[in-house]
């Protein structure tokens, strides 16, 4: 069941999102391609939230169409999202990501070996047997990780990895996920942390309220943003 | 792994259950018969001895009358051994059973409590006695549940004259259950129940009760036994049905029943006819 | 059994027919819950995940039916097994096959409802991620039952503790017959209606001792589960 064709370039063609009475996305339009990682940028309730699971395919715009590659479809396919808050199965660790694989058609005779090289990928090897709900916020956050590269996808999202971890943490869930764009994996993640920027983008998405504010390079975006709520954001301001 | 073997063993115990009446499937057969039978522990006595005898088990089930009736004229017994002669006779001509023999006797005995609200004790014309109930509205407890103690009861109002549908008020209870349940109820609120003196003999919640009228010849009780017609039911188990019947009848049967005492007292007499 | 012998004399001198009767009122209640699990485990994920026109009702009489009448229930199903109804041949009236059956429908709609409302709880909770990873309907029926094992374990619990403690539906469709159809409550009934009270109250305490020992048992598994998988 996997897609053979790409899911990039991912277009977005005036796609607009809302519940009820709010908009959560705006008349967006955007195009990512492969290549470094995206980072997705804006203040709290900008809709980055939103903007990834439409990626992802789990909800459908209500006006305008998301595209992957050429395809308008939304199976899973090659793609794999990390959630701020990751469940865990009521299982042990490892067992979460022998699940993993089992949803991404691994065969079984190697979902064993498999198994070991992601929990090492994530520095997770150690905690193997322990129930994964009894793992620290990191440490959940790593697993889900290895969970996600089990389907090895062409792209993953990331919804804000890091967001409640200390910096040695987020150091270790950073470099997982710069060797996965080394290795080829297109990355889409959303952040807060403007540090995160320099150290991981290649472009940045800026959304303020729903709608695409900047799409550029992530050196053009902080020394030279081109909007004036970009350069508040990149100065440390709230944006309104 | 643990899951697996917790499901093997549920599914062997399954099969435990759904197996054993299948390994106890001997030579058996179901009698209905009434709860006033039953709690007298008649059938702890007798059923051994025939079973030893013949090697058929008999499975008792234990309805009011009007129940065991209704469970031969389903089919789902295959003797019936009641004692209400005036249905069982009905039964027989309605072409549900066989033929109807008499087995044994024994007496109903009015029980009451030793206070006597109604004030009758002394008296053995049982017929007196419902009146005085009647017109004291003294509490009585009645089966109402059409066993042959029920329809005895009915009976005797009649006898005395009282039109007990009419008559009845808070006074009168009518629980619907069998006869240990009467007395349990009557004991606990002090009232006359009418019973078989073989169960009361061997109940044992007696409170403050105490017999209040017997001897009366109106309070004689027939007990009588019929094979349920296999041609209404083919399922009924005829000869091994009938080898209990025989045996009842017999000198043999007749012996284990009036050998069945308690405290040397002797419940049951035998009166088959042969 | 003697009347003139208390409960616990029995137990002591392992009076043979006791132990019968307990092991009887354990294998049907307990085969009963097996049933009752194999058919509204899956009933209760199915209607916990799916829409369909009528589910609201569905689910509001499968609610209603926990609290089902056992009598009413035994009545029924002697109604259906009698000689004289639709599955008289099979010949099943009076037997703990009977009893097992009939007890199985009391259970079924405790475990499916109860299993409906943990499985739609956590699906809340799972769904973007089991959707996300593309996970069929077979397996998140599976997944959902699974990882919410320890809230059905009491639900389990609860339709054991149903079927141990009643009496109507096993007095009607099994008879009470003595060594073959006898458990433990219509044991107790009879006993009361003999007038043996304090024979048919140790009975009773026998019986909620027995209730207790599978909770504890049940509690037990629970804790060591955990244990090992959180």
């Amino acid at each position: 069941m996997r897609a053979s064709a790409s899911d990039l370039p991912l277009t977005f063609d005036d796609v607009s999102l809302t519940t009820g009475a709010a908009t959560l996305v705006d008349r967006l339009s955007l195009t990512i391609g492969p290549g470094a990682p995206t980072l997705i940028l804006g203040p709290n309730g900008s809709g980055k939230t939103s903007l990834l699971r439409l990626c992802m395919g789990l909800i459908s715009p209500s006006k305008g169409t998301v595209r992957w590659g050429a395809r308008a479809d939304s199976g899973p396919g090659r793609r794999a999202i990390l959630f701020q808050k990751p469940v865990m199965l009521r299982r042990s660790a490892a067992a979460n990501v022998a699940y993993g694989l089992a949803q991404a058609d691994c065969p079984r005779g190697q979902r064993a070996r498999r198994t070991e090289e992601l929990l090492d990928r994530v520095g997770l090897l150690a905690l193997a047997s322990r129930p994964a709900r009894r793992l620290s916020g990191g440490e959940q956050q790593r697993l889900a990780l290895a969970r996600a590269l089990a389907r090895q996808p062409e792209i993953l999202l990331l919804d804000e990895p890091t967001a409640s971890l200390d910096p040695a943490a987020t150091r270790f869930v950073e470099e997982i996920i710069l060797a996965a764009a080394h290795s080829g994996t297109k990355i889409i993640m959303a952040s807060h942390d403007l540090g995160q920027v320099r150290r991981l983008a290649g472009d940045v998405v800026f959304l303020v309220r729903g709608r695409l504010c900047e799409h550029a390079a992530s050196d053009d975006f902080l020394d030279r943003p081109a909007t004036p709520q970009a350069a508040a954001f990149v100065r440390g301001d709230l944006v309104l | 792994m643990l899951t697996r073997r917790i499901f093997s063993s549920l599914v062997m115990l399954l099969a435990l259950a759904g197996f054993t009446p299948a390994m106890a499937q001997e030579k058996s057969i179901v009698v209905a018969s009434t709860t006033s039978t039953q709690d007298s522990g008649l059938f702890d006595l007798i059923l051994p001895l025939f079973q030893a005898k013949t090697g058929i088990s008999v499975k008792v089930v234990a309805q009011g009358t009007g129940q065991a009736l209704d469970t031969g004229r389903r089919g789902d017994a295959d003797v019936l051994f009641v004692h209400a002669k005036a249905q069982e006779e009905k039964f027989v001509e309605e072409g549900f059973g066989v033929k109807r023999f008499d087995v044994m006797y024994n007496d109903f005995v009015l029980i009451g409590p030793k206070s006597d609200p109604a004030g009758i004790s002394g008296t053995n014309d049982i017929t007196a006695a419902l009146v005085a109930i009647k017109a004291k509205e003294a509490p009585f407890v009645s089966r109402g549940d059409k066993s042959g103690t029920h329809s005895a009861e009915l009976k005797l109002w009649k006898e005395a004259g009282v039109d007990i549908e009419t008559a009845k008020g808070a006074w009168y209870k009518e629980i619907g259950q069998g006869m240990g349940a009467a007395l349990n109820t009557a004991s606990a609120m002090n009232g006359y129940v009418l019973s078989d003196r073989a169960t009361w003999l061997s109940f044992k919640n007696r409170g403050d009760l105490d017999i209040a009228v017997e001897g009366d010849k109106r309070l004689f009780n027939q007990y009588g036994v019929m094979l349920v017609n296999p041609q209404k039911h083919p399922s009924v188990k005829v000869q091994e049905g009938q080898a209990f019947i025989d045996w009842l009848i017999s000198p043999e049967g007749q012996q284990a029943i009036s050998d069945y005492k308690i405290d040397g007292k002797q419940l049951f007499f035998p009166n088959a006819v042969q | 059994m003697s009347e003139t012998v208390s409960a616990w004399q029995l137990i002591a001198t392992g009076d043979a027919t006791l132990f019968a009767i307990v092991e009887l009122s354990l294998a049907i209640s307990l085969a009963a819950v097996a049933i009752a699990m194999v058919v509204g485990l899956p009933l209760g994920a199915v209607l916990a995940l799916t829409r369909f026109p009528g589910r609201t009702a569905i689910i509001v009489v499968l609610n209603g039916f926990m609290g089902l009448p056992p009598v009413v229930v035994g009545l029924t199903v002697y109604l259906l097994l009698s000689r004289s109804g639709p599955l008289g041949e099979l010949g099943l009236l009076f037997t703990p096959t009977a009893m097992i059956i009939a007890q199985a429908l009391l259970v079924v709609p405790i475990i499916a409802a109860l299993t409906r409302q943990t499985v739609e709880d956590l699906w809340l909770e799972y769904r973007e991620e089991l959707t996300a990873m593309g996970v069929g309907q077979g397996g998140r029926i599976a997944t959902l039952l699974w990882d919410s094992r320890f809230s059905l374990v009491t639900a389990l619990l609860a339709g054991f503790g149903r079927a141990a403690a009643e009496v109507g539906t096993v007095m009607i469709v099994g008879g009470n017959i003595d060594g073959f159809t006898r458990t433990m409550t219509t044991a107790i009934a009879l006993e009361t209606s003999k007038g043996n009270l304090p024979l048919a109250m140790g009975l009773g305490v026998v019986l909620i001792f027995l209730i207790l020992l599978i909770n504890a048992a049940a509690w037990g598994v629970r804790m060591w589960s955990e244990q090992r998988a959180g």
